[in-house]
């Protein structure tokens, strides 16, 4: 869909504000460009709708190189929303929103469909159409700012810290619109912000960049896993990192390594001797290749005690399991939905490797609250 | 008082046609300022090194005493409504000119930058967004223009292009008050009238969005 290949701005004086870029992104990504100010973040987005052109290298849009293109005709098959809004004053909002769709010469009704259909989509009245930008507060003024991008339906849309202007509760509920709204529609989004929080919410890939140059690129999770040097640990900001921590935990680092298991050709007899001896109510079923068949419970073993002889006899196939490297936020979500009071971890193979109970979950948030409390007691034991 | 009515009687008719003749030069030299001045305004807020200049130049040119302006062009356009219309034109200028410059500059540049990011064409950007946001700065250096105009018009009479000058003139040459109370008061009145209906214009050419919000331009 979006394409760079060694793109390079240097601005009149020297100053390189973007050097060397290569980067891919898909249909219907959200791309969120992050960094500190100067760090050719907007320069690189600009670039994309020829506001800025590059000095050396090609863009390409859906395998089309865009400094081939006339810039007119490029930027308006591409949405473009601004930082402080800017909707023109002296407009109604249904000019606002049907200015491209005007200047492409569409018939008047059909503009005023547009805009009214476009008004439903964040959910406001057919009778804002006739209203001026200064009658709207400032979240409204922005709903209008991102539907006058979409008005011509363009497939990718340029976004240049669009809600940095709006207090923190109306730019929370905005994100959380237009993330909803991206995602129905299927834009491509090109987002630039310096909030962290912001970009870790709305991207599908963040682009962190400095002085020019690409740093890290990546989903959230993979950069507050793996953040790739301590400039990204520092711009994430430790705190974060912190937060992060349990969320991306895998369930195989919090399972309990040894689930207590019956093989399928074991007496129902024995099945009610290993749950004695291991207090437990239920069992996790194999096979000799440690594959998960299913489990048992006593509830199962009193209902058909007198019919049954084996385990296999009476098992329940439908268990439900996690991959041992899935995360444990899932896991928990998982956990918590379905009412379950453990979950079974199996390899790539089906194999059973461990399980996830309440009592691990219990173990995950003591370690959250008083996990580093404790790593500083050591500490200061040894020291 | 009762040679004043004397006077109006036998005279009304042709103060009515000076009036009109006053009014007549006035408003062609100011429409010839604005066609100059709007576009030229425009351009120059692309080329601020030049306007500099430019606007230098005007200024300079609006010191000129305004009686050499139009006896300077008497040798190159000989007398008449012509050379008056010309020499009234370069007056016309400045305070149109200043106006648009200013006007189109004050524009916020985020606004600018959101039309020219969504593809409006330099055209498409002056028509529908720089000169609706900049029309009440222009329309008010219109206004300012022309009733300065209307008064300078006065002087048009002395290289024979007529007008209300003309009753003024005479007046002085022959020392009749009435003559030269007979000039100013209708070139007042005409001013007046002329600042009043511009006045609505303007009102009417803003566009509704920014009538009351005055920090949007």
């Amino acid at each position: 869909m979006l394409k760079f290949e060694h793109v390079t701005k240097v601005y009149k004086g020297g100053k390189t504000a973007v050097k060397d870029l290569n980067m891919e992104f898909q249909p219907g990504e959200f791309i969120v460009f992050i960094g500190p100010s100067g760090c050719g973040k907007t320069t690189t987005m600009k670039m994309i709708n020829r506001l800025i052109e590059p000095t050396s290298g090609s863009i390409y849009i859906n395998g089309k190189n865009i400094l081939e293109k006339d810039p007119v005709q490029l930027r308006r098959e591409i949405g473009y929303v601004i930082q402080q809004i800017g909707l023109f004053p002296h407009m109604t909002i249904q000019q606002n929103i049907s200015l491209i769709p005007k200047l492409l010469k569409w018939p008047e009704d059909k503009r005023r469909e547009r805009a009214k259909e476009l008004l439903k989509l964040v959910n406001m009245t057919e009778d804002y159409l006739d209203r001026y930008p200064h009658e709207l507060s400032g979240g409204q003024q922005q709903r209008i700012g991102v539907l006058r991008a979409l008005a011509a339906d363009q497939p990718l849309i340029l976004m240049d810290e669009p809600f940095g202007a709006l207090d923190p509760i109306t730019r929370d509920s905005l994100q959380d619109e237009f993330k909803r709204l991206q995602q129905s529609l299927g834009k491509t989004i090109v987002f630039v912000t310096h909030d962290m929080d912001e970009a870790i919410k709305l991207a599908d890939r963040l682009v962190i960049m400095r002085d020019g140059q690409l740093v890290q690129i990546g989903t959230p999770d993979e950069i507050l896993r793996e953040p790739a040097d301590s400039f990204v640990e520092e711009f994430i900001g430790k705190e974060r990192l912190l937060q992060a921590r349990p969320n991306i935990q895998t369930v195989e680092q919090v399972m309990n390594p040894k689930p207590i298991t019956i093989t399928e050709d074991k007496s129902i007899s024995e099945a009610i001797q290993i749950m004695k001896d291991q207090r437990v109510d239920s069992l996790l079923v194999v096979d000799r290749y440690q594959v998960l068949t299913g489990f048992i419970d006593v509830e199962m073993i009193d209902q058909n005690r007198k019919k049954s002889v084996n385990v296999g006899d009476i098992l329940n196939t439908q268990a439900f399991a996690v991959q041992k490297d899935s995360l444990v936020r899932e896991s928990i979500r998982q956990i918590l939905k379905r009412g379950m009071k453990y979950v079974p971890v199996v390899d790539e193979k089906q194999r059973l490797v461990g399980i996830v109970t309440r009592a691990s979950l219990v173990d995950i948030v003591y370690d959250s609250i008083w996990g580093d409390v404790e790593a500083e007691k050591q500490e200061k034991h040894v020291g | 008082m009762d040679s004043l009515l004397q006077f109006l009687n036998s005279y009304w008719s042709e103060m009515l046609f000076k009036t009109w003749q006053h009014f007549y030069i006035s408003i062609i030299a100011v429409i010839f300022g604005i066609i100059v001045a709007v576009p030229l305004g425009i351009a120059l807020t692309r080329v601020p090194k030049v306007a500099g200049i430019i606007m230098g130049i005007a200024g300079v040119v609006q010191t000129f005493p305004s009686l050499a302006i139009l006896a300077f062009f008497i040798p190159i356009l000989g007398v008449g409504v012509k050379p008056a219309v010309i020499a009234l034109f370069f007056y016309s200028v400045l305070p149109i000119l200043r106006n648009t410059y200013t006007g189109v500059k004050g524009i916020e540049r985020n606004l600018l930058e959101a039309g020219r990011g969504m593809g409006m064409t330099g055209w498409e950007r002056v028509r529908y967004v720089e000169i609706p946001l900049a029309i009440p700065v222009i329309m008010a250096g219109i206004r300012l223009s022309t009733v300065y105009l209307i008064g300078w018009a006065t002087l048009a009479s002395f290289i024979g292009a007529g007008g209300l000058g003309d009753y003024i003139f005479s007046g002085l040459n022959l020392y009749q008050p009435q003559f030269i109370i007979a000039g100013a008061i209708p070139v007042t009145i005409l001013a007046l009238l002329v600042d009043f209906l511009l006045g609505k214009l303007e009102k009417w050419a803003t566009p509704k969005g920014i009538r009351n919000v005055k920090e949007a331009v």
